[in-house]
């Protein structure tokens, strides 16, 4: 890539095209780390890092702390990286590997969001070291094509308007809108949050295509009982089966497909997650039958899951309000809206009164 | 619309062709033209569109051949641009926008505007002599269907031309859109089009182009992001200033009022609360923003009238406007010839206009008058009169031999 990356970066953004050769650069071979019991530390932690993916957390080492790592940490970061991926390949476990990219995206969006400021907070508590930002620009730029410059007076980053409508245009929240941006000359300014914001899940997506296109290389033994580790977790990670009609009425077209995003370990977004937790809470189901619906979810997280199932069903701290689903005209506007037939006439998920024997989906 | 008469679209074909054909040489496809569709329409017919015209001769071709009433080309440019909608692979679009007077509702709209019977046809005045006050049952048959016809207007068209110099402005100082990659054309009725090519934005689809309009039109803009969040009062400096690019610089001049006056001002926006400045920000989208239609913007796939092509509603030109101040519409714009032509007025005492510099009517229900083309056209199109009958054929003619 046209971008310089040295270790640091390497051990920042360890899924940039060419880290593949790092090993043999530094001397090593994967036969090592599978048969070298002095390596095997090395595998633990590319084991640690994957098994923080599988229970929705970021992976943490020595570098988010902002101190400086030596030369070995920022190896062995690099090289738990590749062999994570490397246990993930021969696991053959796609939900892991789902997790496994979200969490590294949300990793590198740190450090990306760290280099373009260089201060840890939001205005940046250091002087921003402009090699730094040179290089997370150039990153942005190459991996995104979004072309982003300083913004000069006032600080902050500007990038041309079209790049940021072809990004932001997803975004529900209404501070995107673009009539609420400073805009001019062609251009929208952002805080290096936003930069960074504007990218995730192509930086998400980015990832998970780097780990799924790597070869799937020869067991080695040291890779059998963390391979092993990895299938099992991934089983207890299957999500529940749908919920079975039953005495239930049969769920509307736009559940059905929140549903099957999830039992696909797809990444559902923040409306479709409200609009499935608030159906089935008006529905009458208990939090503990709706949470793992969303056992599927790339991120999931069982704890923050039922906390927030609680707090929509009324049952939260803050007291009391049982959320609405969203309108059908809501839900159209958001893209979660698939009817059929037998939603004419109907505004709401929750009027929906099931399909017709012999109905053709729309 | 009512349909013309059989009389009425012989004459109006007649007229668009000689148009066509003593302007041959200057109708020119637009550029990137093999890439783009086009589409056309017939007088009392429905549109014909997926059609591909790869230069300037074939276009002529597909217009003499056609006798088109109104004559389009897409803003978008496609592989396969004569393939149906979803087989033509969208390349790119022109950014468009269109500016029509009836949209900025101005108070003088009433007083040119004629009502067009549905049953019988009369046309009358909605306000004034002969209009029956605003609406009501046609004075000739006492049917209550009417269309609305618009006539013309030099404020209507000084009110859009203020829109378009905001529009033009705002692409240039906001989204960075040179003024000469800006055309502005007189729309044939009474607004115009303005078409934006080789920009950044030609890739953007439908969700971004409707973005693009909403910053324009000053649409959705929220207290939060001008200054004022909802959990607390803004400070002295929250508030936009008024030296500021873009919107924050013109919401401060607009709600803020002048310079001078802001230190006043903004203590009297923050007393008055959150939701008082978010309403005058919703308000201020009538007046600072730019009165266009966002469907026409934010559709990539429309067929948009062909520059240099006449409107079937009006007989006017779609003309380009080199000089946006100087240009009149209904003298620049009205380009067919001034052959005398008869017209039976369907209107009502008091329907009258301008085209020219040329006063025209009052006519009589009824009456025969003898105009130039180019107002026989304009009045059959507004549905104020229909092509006059030919004469019978004399009663002592030879009988036609046997066959």
């Amino acid at each position: 890539m046209a971008v310089t990356v040295g270790d640091d970066e390497w051990a920042k953004y360890p899924f940039l095209a060419g880290s593949g050769e790092y090993l043999r650069d530094k001397g090593f071979t994967l036969e090592q780390f599978g048969s070298d019991p002095d390596l095997k530390v090395v595998v633990d932690r590319a084991l640690e890092r994957v098994m923080a993916a599988a229970s929705g957390k970021v992976y943490r080492s020595g570098m988010e702390g902002g101190s400086r790592p030596g030369d070995i940490e920022r190896q062995i970061e690099i090289f738990s990286f590749l062999l994570a991926v490397v246990l993930l390949r021969l696991s053959g476990m796609d939900t892991l590997v789902r997790r496994f990219a979200l969490a590294e995206s949300r990793r590198a969006e740190a450090h990306l969001e760290r280099d373009l400021g260089g201060g840890g907070g939001g205005g940046g508590s250091r002087p921003p070291d402009a090699s730094k930002t040179d290089l997370a620009v150039g990153l942005i730029g190459e991996l995104f094509s979004i072309p982003v410059s300083r913004a000069g007076d006032g600080g902050g980053f500007a990038i041309p308007v079209a790049d940021y409508l072809r990004h932001a245009v997803e975004f529900h929240e209404v501070e995107w809108k673009l009539v609420n941006r400073r805009v001019a000359g062609g251009l929208v300014r952002l805080t290096r949050h936003e930069v960074v914001r504007l990218v995730r899940s192509e930086l998400g997506v980015y990832i998970l295509s780097r780990v799924r296109s790597a070869p799937v290389p020869d067991m080695l033994p040291h890779f059998e009982a963390p391979v092993a580790e990895l299938v099992a977790v991934a089983k207890g990670l299957e999500p529940a089966p749908p919920p079975q009609a039953g005495a239930d009425a049969e769920p509307p077209p736009c559940i059905k497909h929140a549903m099957a995003v999830l039992e696909r370990g797809e990444n559902l977004p923040h409306s479709g997650r409200f609009m499935l937790a608030t159906f089935f809470i008006n529905r009458g189901w208990p939090i503990e039958r709706i949470a793992p619906m969303f056992k599927g979810a790339p991120d999931y997280n069982e704890r923050i899951t039922m906390y927030q199932l609680r707090h929509l069903s009324g049952e939260g701290s803050s007291g009391g309000t049982r959320y609405s689903c969203p309108s059908c005209k809501k839900l159209r506007g958001q893209d979660l809206c698939f009817p059929v037939p037998a939603c004419d006439g109907i505004s709401s998920p929750m009027q929906f009164r099931g399909e017709a024997k012999g109905d053709a989906p729309a | 619309m009512r349909p013309l008469d059989d009389a009425s679209v012989r004459a109006a074909e007649a007229a668009f062709k000689a148009y066509y054909f003593e302007n041959l040489a200057s109708i020119r496809a637009p550029p990137k033209s093999p890439q783009r569709e086009f589409g056309y329409q017939r007088f009392n017919s429905g549109m014909v569109r997926h059609l591909r015209a790869r230069d300037d001769k074939e276009l002529r071709l597909l217009i003499m051949r056609s006798s088109p009433s109104d004559l389009y080309s897409s803003n978008g440019y496609y592989s396969f641009p004569d393939l149906p909608m979803s087989e033509k692979d969208l390349r790119g679009a022109d950014l468009i926008f269109d500016i029509d007077a009836k949209d900025l509702a101005l108070p003088c709209r009433p007083s040119h505007t004629a009502l067009v019977c549905g049953e019988c046809g009369l046309a009358r005045m909605r306000e004034g002599e002969g209009g029956g006050g605003g609406g009501g049952a046609c004075p000739g048959c006492g049917s209550a269907r009417h269309e609305s016809v618009s006539l013309p207007c030099t404020a209507c068209i000084d009110g859009a031309k203020k829109q378009v110099r905001l529009l033009v402005r705002l692409l240039g100082e906001d989204l960075g859109v040179p003024r000469e990659s800006v055309a502005v054309y007189f729309s044939g009725n009474e607004g115009f089009h303005v078409h934006a090519a080789g920009t950044p934005y030609e890739p953007l689809g439908t969700k971004e182009r409707g973005e693009i309009a909403d910053y324009l039109m000053f649409k959705g803009a929220k207290a939060d992001s001008y200054g004022f969040k909802r959990s607390s009062r803004p400070g002295r400096d929250d508030l936009p200033g008024h030296d500021e690019a873009g919107w924050r610089g013109r919401v401060a001049r607009h709600v803020l009022g002048p310079k001078s006056a802001r230190p006043k001002s903004a203590a009297a926006a923050a007393q008055a609360g959150y939701a008082a400045y978010q309403a005058r920000l919703e308000e201020a989208s009538q007046a600072i923003g730019v009165r266009l239609d966002r469907a026409v913007t934010a559709d990539v796939h429309r067929i948009f009238r062909m520059p240099g092509s006449l409107s079937g509603k009006s007989g006017l030109a779609k003309a380009e406007c080199a000089d946006l101040d100087a240009f009149s519409p209904y003298a620049d714009a009205c380009l067919i010839d001034d052959e005398p032509v008869d017209v039976t007025s369907s209107a009502a005492p008091g329907v009258q206009f301008r085209l020219r510099g040329r006063r025209f009517g009052p006519y009589k229900h009824g009456e025969q008058a003898t105009v130039p083309r180019y107002a026989a056209v304009y009045m059959i199109c507004k549905r104020l009169a229909r092509a006059a009958a030919p004469p019978p054929p004399p009663s002592d003619s030879p009988s036609p031999p046997p066959s």
